[in-house]
């Protein structure tokens, strides 16, 4: 009984967490901030151990609270550096990110020498620890993330905007500055409430991979977001149950590793973006280019007689082209949309259609244009 | 990129480690260095299909890899000593224990050698290619067009990354060494603009700011690798704020030298455009009104060209002195 209450208890945890990261994930992709997320998760570190140190509590909303203010200063930093100095943004995220977590290292190893050992289990927010989840940390992630969403479907035009064209929205008298303000406090805070769930390494997965995943199946941001939330806690449930059925599998990472998965398979499969597609498309083009090539050699050979269906030899259309191979195949196809026909043998004429398109055809590529 | 590295070489190492069964095999160089290169290839194989911008492929491949190696190291537990704590945390207090002994001879510890190994390689790479990694760095066209392939040297400096990030992670973990790795080379970057001196003073400023952070951690008795990360944190913020050209008090000190000599510039040419003509337009106490600046601006302004003698007041008149008629007129035909 005690392991299907776990069991429920994280398959919960980790289905929120996908649908929350999902949704806020969506902008951070779109507006070119993944890292962003590697950077909060690492820099929530020392304002977990800040907020024990200060309260002594370790209920989750006091050291949520405490995560979501030193993300938010890290962002704050990480901004500030790339703005005022030559210093890169990437190279400001990782020197932020390393410095807050070393700091955070340096208050939680110096908590752990102090005389009364309360302090045990802060350090799950490192690793995470999805089976250490109990029902309160659950409320909390759904109370905190119910609140993020409800402030996502407020502000939802103005984070569009946002998104796509900051710069039209700055000409349409949008709080730019108070907007991003707000959209980046989310986002932290999605990222501090996974924390616990798969820990300060995986959560960058668990921010991007559900909205990459989404990307690929739409243009659309709605779309994309329901997508993305929908894949999020997928992988969630997914990973806690794989995690579940197997032994020494921890559920952070295999629920990261299902994600991924899912990023690989929308990106092969996806409609009109997707790898497979890709290639077919290509592979359609590259036929209906040997088709056209071909229709305007029997063109040009019949320009040489009387009637332009005049008959030819497939040897002649075959030297035409060295390293096309034989025409035979792509003249059948000719022959089924009735563009040309065979005379007999291996003698092959253009049809009436097959005139008319083939002078179309023609001209455009001696650079005349469509007539 | 080299934080996305330090975390993605850990499935290499594991499974180099699974291969020798000790930490101290120069196979886990070799095998961080491979998953290094994989990252590398990976991120740049996602981003070549064009279906997802860089930072969102950096941002999948090190997590995914990282979680393999975590997967692995789980699927062994109890009967391996590889912790994923040390691995993201390392502990430098241990390394002096684990000695180099050849022959029963203690030749000291044994991180010394390996690390002073990797540092030497480095060093040796840097020098021996300094001018081709100098022309890839700054203008990469240029160097491919040279001939030079940066792609490759690129590759190298990759794999010397995830070597070094191998080579020291039982010691600071992966997380610090990013910092190692960014933050003395950012705090060089604002204090000069040669590359030579760069490298000279990144070098230094990652060797004081070990020592100081060892002190650091000694007397607050806390995590060693966290309080060299704090003490480097410490270092960028001083080049941040104090580095002489570029630190954040010198840019808002020049902003402000150049407001006070942009006002004083404005007043002499409106000197010298009512030289003559109406008084009103040079009495002093009118000034805020002609040139629209607040009161208190407005004298500041006068105190500062009388003291400089760009002008003088005579009965509430200002008159220019042949300095200010100098400004204004430079002023006027330069822009």
């Amino acid at each position: 009984m005690l392991t299907d209450y776990t069991l429920r208890t994280v398959a919960l945890g980790a289905a929120l967490l996908g649908i929350v990261s999902g949704a806020l994930g969506t902008f951070a992709v779109l507006r070119r901030q993944s890292l962003l997320g590697d950077a909060v998760s690492h820099a929530a570190l020392p304002g977990i151990a800040l907020a024990f140190l200060l309260t002594g509590s370790k209920a989750p909303i006091i050291l949520i609270a405490g995560a979501a203010v030193a993300g938010w200063a890290a962002t704050w930093l990480i901004m500030a550096t790339s703005w005022s100095t030559r210093i890169k943004y990437d190279s400001a995220l990782g020197l932020v990110l390393s410095v807050f977590f070393g700091v955070g290292l340096l208050i939680l190893t110096a908590i752990q020498k102090m005389p009364d050992a309360q302090q045990a289990g802060l350090d799950t927010y490192l690793f995470g620890q999805a089976a250490s989840l109990v029902q309160r940390d659950v409320l909390t992630m759904a109370i905190l993330g119910a609140l993020a969403l409800a402030a996502i479907a407020i502000l939802w035009k103005e984070f569009k905007i946002l998104s796509f064209d900051p710069e039209f929205a700055r000409s349409l008298q949008l709080p730019v500055r108070r907007l991003d303000a707000a959209l980046t406090m989310l986002l932290v805070l999605a990222i501090v409430i996974g924390l616990q769930m798969v820990g300060v390494v995986l959560m960058s997965a668990m921010l991007i991979a559900p909205a990459a995943a989404a990307r690929q199946w739409t243009d659309r941001l709605g779309i994309m977001m329901v997508i993305s939330m929908g894949a999020g806690a997928l992988a969630g449930v997914a990973g806690a149950l794989i995690s579940a059925s197997g032994s020494h599998l921890p559920t952070g990472p295999t629920i990261v590793l299902c994600i991924s998965a899912l990023v690989l398979l929308s990106m092969a499969l996806a409609p009109n973006r997707g790898l497979a597609w890709r290639m077919v498309n290509r592979y359609r083009k590259s036929m209906q280019l040997g088709r056209e090539a071909l229709l305007v050699d029997l063109y040009i050979l019949a320009l040489k007689h009387a009637e332009r269906t005049h008959a030819h030899d497939e040897t002649a259309l075959a030297l035409m082209r060295p390293g096309a191979g034989s025409p035979r195949g792509r003249l059948r196809k000719l022959q089924e949309i009735g563009l040309a026909e065979r005379a007999h043998g291996r003698l092959w004429r253009l049809t009436d259609d097959g005139v008319k398109e083939a002078r179309r055809l023609y001209r455009v590529r001696k650079g005349g244009g469509d007539p | 990129m080299s934080d996305a590295i330090s975390h993605a070489i850990l499935p290499g190492i594991v499974v180099a480690f699974f291969f020798t069964g000790s930490l101290s095999s120069p196979l886990l160089l070799a095998g961080g260095a491979a998953t290094g290169l994989i990252t590398v290839a990976l991120v740049e194989m996602l981003r070549k299909t064009q279906l997802i911008r860089e930072d969102a492929a950096i941002g999948l491949v090190f997590p995914a890899l990282f979680s393999v190696g975590v997967l692995l190291i789980a699927q062994y537990a109890g009967d391996v000593h590889l912790d994923i704590d040390v691995v993201l945390l390392g502990e430098l207090a241990f390394v002096p224990f684990d000695r180099w002994i050849v022959g029963g001879m203690d030749l000291g510890p044994r991180a010394f050698y390996v690390t002073g190994g990797v540092g030497l390689a480095c060093a040796f790479f840097l020098i021996l290619f300094y001018k081709e990694l100098k022309l890839a760095t700054f203008d990469a066209g240029l160097a491919a067009a040279l001939g030079f392939m940066p792609a490759l040297l690129h590759y190298g400096l990759m794999a010397l990354v995830s070597i070094t990030a191998v080579a020291v992670f039982d010691a600071v973990g992966s997380v610090l060494v990013v910092a190692f790795m960014v933050g003395p080379p950012a705090a060089a970057y604002l204090l000069t603009d040669r590359l030579h001196i760069l490298i000279g003073l990144a070098a230094g400023i990652g060797v004081v700011t070990a020592i100081a952070g060892y002190w650091i951690a000694y007397a607050l008795d806390g995590s060693i690798a966290g309080s060299m990360a704090f003490a480097v944190g410490l270092a960028f913020g001083g080049a941040f704020l104090f580095a002489p050209n570029r630190g954040v008090v010198a840019l808002s000190r020049r902003r402000a030298r150049q407001r006070w000599t942009f006002a004083l510039k404005m007043l002499t040419i409106h000197l010298l455009q009512h030289e003559r003509g109406l008084l009103e337009e040079r009495r002093v106490e009118h000034m805020q009104d002609h040139m629209r600046w607040s009161g208190e601006f407005a004298q500041r302004v006068v105190r500062i060209g009388v003291t400089s003698g760009h002008f003088r007041v005579e009965d509430g008149e200002l008159l220019l002195l042949p300095a200010g008629r100098t400004l204004a007129k430079a002023a006027i035909t330069d822009t």
